[in-house]
């Protein structure tokens, strides 16, 4: 009833090739941003913002990042923690060593030698495909971890490895309050979010997709693989570059190698399986799964004990959360393979028949 | 399709919920003295998290059982961290607010003291890392809210060498020989390093650097090298199974466990229980206590806990190592909070800004450490605003293949070589945060 195209028509191609093409969907996008942005301040608490929102917000937009590679291009990575680490490090080097420095500047800096080190190890996927080039990026994690760890330059000589950031400004505006922070992060999001997903739809998002469903057709019809496939590494490692540093400098504040391990990879790439490959709605969703729902299940138990009146102990509660948490991730992959993203458009299509679905 | 709505159904409910617990997270005022507590229980160093979590725990028991902090009594929490640094932020995220406000966070590895030293004078919460975290916080003049109450890392590190040397036969026998550290490849591994090349350079012996990666069972190319070099003694930085791992390829590869020393976080019974007789000879060192199966805290603690069922974990336990470790942190954290009371009013809660006074003027002297259980156990420790460490005290340990035995007398870190050590990172710290010294008059307040 609500949500139908119908009477809606397109004559001119700018109306044809806008990012939301119908007019529901544009307002609730807009909504969505004009809430977060002024709605959510009033509403939540400083422990929703530091440990929820934030971390949430920066994950989202890693997840972005490894989508565009893997759900749009079809190149499995297990080196996202890896640029990620590249973006903070390199983010932080540029911050400190040069006076001055704005902070924009220096976390696009991070995200810049991110898409080098990205491009750089995307370089084997010209030649191994599929879980051989994901065992290939396992390498640039590897020497990442390797890298942070061992060469001094890269820490600023601190003895035990670990780096920290703090005044961050904007211009005069600083970014110290859980407030601050948050818009911080959510600006970024919605920037990147907005490119990303014009990027995709664009003749180069199209490029990637061919090679997705089959690199040998998508070569026939005068597709490079070689362009594709590094514009991918360079795009998706620039934008996790960038969530890389906005987690070391926002989030944490001071961070070693350990913060982007390999369980960093793996929790990216499950956020993009999870879900929904090739979506960038699905980033969110999966972001949302992965960092929110172990913490909601690590309150929500003792929570429930306390009602029931029995009280369980911390490390059981530790134990049920990872419990509940991966046979939820079963369940959702039985039930729903292609992601939280297709339960998604699902709700879409069937909010355009109701109420009257035949 | 049936499955699907299903699934549809439990995403929107799970949303919902979510939502709906976010309220409920408003804390009530109590009047209660609130202490946050971050554990691990589970994951890679659970067998040596539990100990310290449970002594932890039973010591504020005990402190309500006693009848409270002049008679405030406490309160705590547990959050799990699993030794993650994201959830062990998220953990002092949501405990600081809760019950009135955190008194102080004790966070129990070397990476959640780093992300949280950024963290805590925002919010005004003092941070009690005991024998660990960033040695250079001892510098109170910079680390305003850092207290490594009785011992850092260096102090650790500067007393393994004096051992060594003793054992030697005095420090000009150092000369031309080879130490090798192994080291669990993290910020807390790495913080022996300093220590261990000021010592090296001013000795002239020679220090290997080897670096084990987390979680540290894989050390066959470590112990390859060790066995290559022969190095005069093993020093070991380890963690965990990590800890029991290095003992198991030093037996393999031959390698005398009595020129082995671990540093405290490498010396309780789970790192050597598996191993039994196989570490027999093996060293570590101790923050001044060891197992204190004798004490009167330890019998206090069984009496009135253990006995009427009241207590936290196995009983057989209480008084090794890691759970004493835990008492005593504990303990500093009241006794803080009692300080805190002298100049705040007695009988009242005390807010974190209040409990740091009482943590920079910490003055447990000995009768007064002997009053509370720890007699035998603890020299005294007193802080002040430039040292917040406020003791520099250790011993050496040794185990006999069933339980571990005091093997040197008390030995005291040499101040000048880590006072410098500690002035010169925490000024490098400062320059870099753009933070200054306080100021004499700051330190009165």
């Amino acid at each position: 009833m609500f949500y139908r195209e119908n009477g809606q028509f397109k004559t001119s191609y700018r109306a044809d090739q806008q990012i939301f093409a119908i007019a529901q969907d544009r307002w609730a996008i807009l909504a969505l941003i004009a809430f977060a942005f002024v709605g959510v301040p009033f509403l939540v608490d400083e422990y929703m913002f530091r440990a929820i929102l934030i971390p949430f917000l920066i994950l989202s937009l890693a997840a972005l990042g490894v989508n565009i590679l893997v759900g749009y291009c079809g190149q499995i990575s297990l080196g996202s923690g890896a640029f990620m680490a590249v973006g903070a490090y390199m983010a932080y080097n540029t911050y400190i060593r040069i006076e001055g420095m704005p902070l924009i500047i220096a976390l696009l800096a991070g995200g810049f030698f991110a898409t080098l080190v990205g491009v750089f190890f995307g370089i084997p996927s010209l030649r191994v495909k599929g879980l051989y080039l994901a065992v290939a990026t396992l390498a640039a994690q590897f020497f990442c971890d390797w890298a942070f760890l061992r060469i001094g330059w890269f820490t600023n000589n601190n003895a035990s490895g670990s780096v920290s950031v703090s005044n961050l400004n904007v211009l005069g505006w600083s970014i110290d309050t859980p407030l601050q922070k948050y818009l911080f992060c959510l600006a970024f999001l919605v920037v990147f979010g907005l490119l990303a997903k014009n990027l995709v739809r664009s003749a180069i998002g199209r490029e990637w997709m061919a090679i997705r469903d089959m690199d040998v057709a998508a070569a026939v019809i005068g597709i490079r693989p070689v362009y594709a496939k590094l514009t991918a590494f360079a795009v998706s490692s620039f934008i996790v570059g960038v969530a890389g540093a906005l987690w070391g400098f926002v989030h944490l504040g001071s961070w070693e190698p350990a913060a982007f391990s390999i369980d960093r990879s793996f929790q990216l790439l499950f956020m993009v399986i999870i879900g929904g490959m090739g979506s960038i709605m699905g980033s969110f969703f999966g972001a949302a799964f992965i960092v929110i729902l172990p913490i909601f299940l690590n309150q929500f138990l003792p929570a429930v004990g306390d009602m029931v009146g029995v009280s369980i102990s911390t490390a059981t509660v530790s134990h049920t959360e990872f419990m509940i948490f991966g046979a939820l991730i079963v369940w959702f992959l039985i039930v729903e393979p292609h992601g939280l993203a297709k339960l998604w458009s699902v709700a879409k299509q069937k909010l355009r028949l109701w109420p009257f679905p035949h | 399709m049936k499955l699907r709505q299903l699934a549809l159904a439990t995403t929107v409910a799970a949303a919902g919920l979510a939502s709906a617990l976010v309220s409920t997270v408003a804390t009530a005022q109590t009047k209660e003295q609130f202490f946050p507590v971050l554990v691990y229980r589970t994951g890679a160093y659970a067998p040596n998290g539990v100990p310290f979590a449970n002594g932890y725990v039973d010591y504020l028991k005990l402190v309500n059982a006693r009848g409270g902090i002049n008679g405030v009594k406490v309160s705590f929490e547990e959050c799990e961290t699993g030794y993650a640094t994201d959830r062990g932020v998220e953990c002092y995220e949501r405990l600081k607010g809760k019950n009135g406000g955190a008194t102080v966070f004790q966070p129990l590895s070397t990476g959640i003291t780093f992300a949280l030293t950024e963290k805590a004078p925002g919010d005004k919460i003092p941070l009690i890392t005991a024998g660990y975290g960033r040695s250079e916080s001892a510098d109170g003049g910079v680390f305003k809210w850092n207290f490594p109450l009785a011992g850092t890392y260096w102090v650790a590190g500067d007393v393994i060498v004096q051992d060594i040397a003793k054992k030697l036969g005095g420090a000009d026998k150092l000369k031309g020989k080879h130490i090798a550290l192994v080291y669990h490849d993290s910020p807390f591994g790495k913080e022996a390093i300093p220590i261990l090349q000021e010592r090296a350079a001013m000795h002239g012996f020679k220090l290997s650097l080897l670096p084990v990666t987390h979680p540290g069972v894989e050390q066959k190319s470590t112990w390859l090298q060790i066995r290559q070099s022969r190095p005069d003694y093993v020093v070991n930085w380890g963690w965990g199974v990590m800890n029991s791992t290095l003992l198991k390829e030093a037996q393999a590869t031959g390698y005398p466990r009595e020129k082995i020393y671990g540093v405290w976080w490498a010396g309780a019974e789970p790192d050597v229980k598996d191993v039994g007789m196989g570490a027999k000879g093996y060293n570590a060192i101790t923050m001044q206590h060891g197992t204190e199966k004798g004490s009167a805290i330890v019998k206090e603690v069984l009496a009135k806990l253990h006995a009427k069922n009241q207590g936290t974990g196995p009983k057989d336990e209480v008084g090794e190592v890691l759970y004493m470790r835990g008492l005593f942190s504990a303990m500093f954290a009241v006794e803080g909070v009692r300080q805190a009371q002298e100049k705040y009013g007695k009988g009242k809660v005390m807010t974190g800004e209040q409990a740091r006074w009482g943590y920079e003027n910490l003055n447990l002297t000995q009768p007064k450490l002997d009053a509370l259980g720890f007699k035998g156990v603890l020299r005294p420790v007193s802080t002040s605003c430039a040292d917040h460490m406020g003791a520099n005290w250790a011993r050496i340990h040794t185990w006999n293949g069933s339980k571990w035995e005091f093997s040197s007398d008390w030995y005291q870190a040499d101040e000048q070589i880590i006072k410098p050590m500690v002035k010169a990172a925490a000024d490098k710290y400062a320059a870099e945060k753009k933070i200054t010294r306080r100021t004499p008059a700051d330190c009165q307040s």
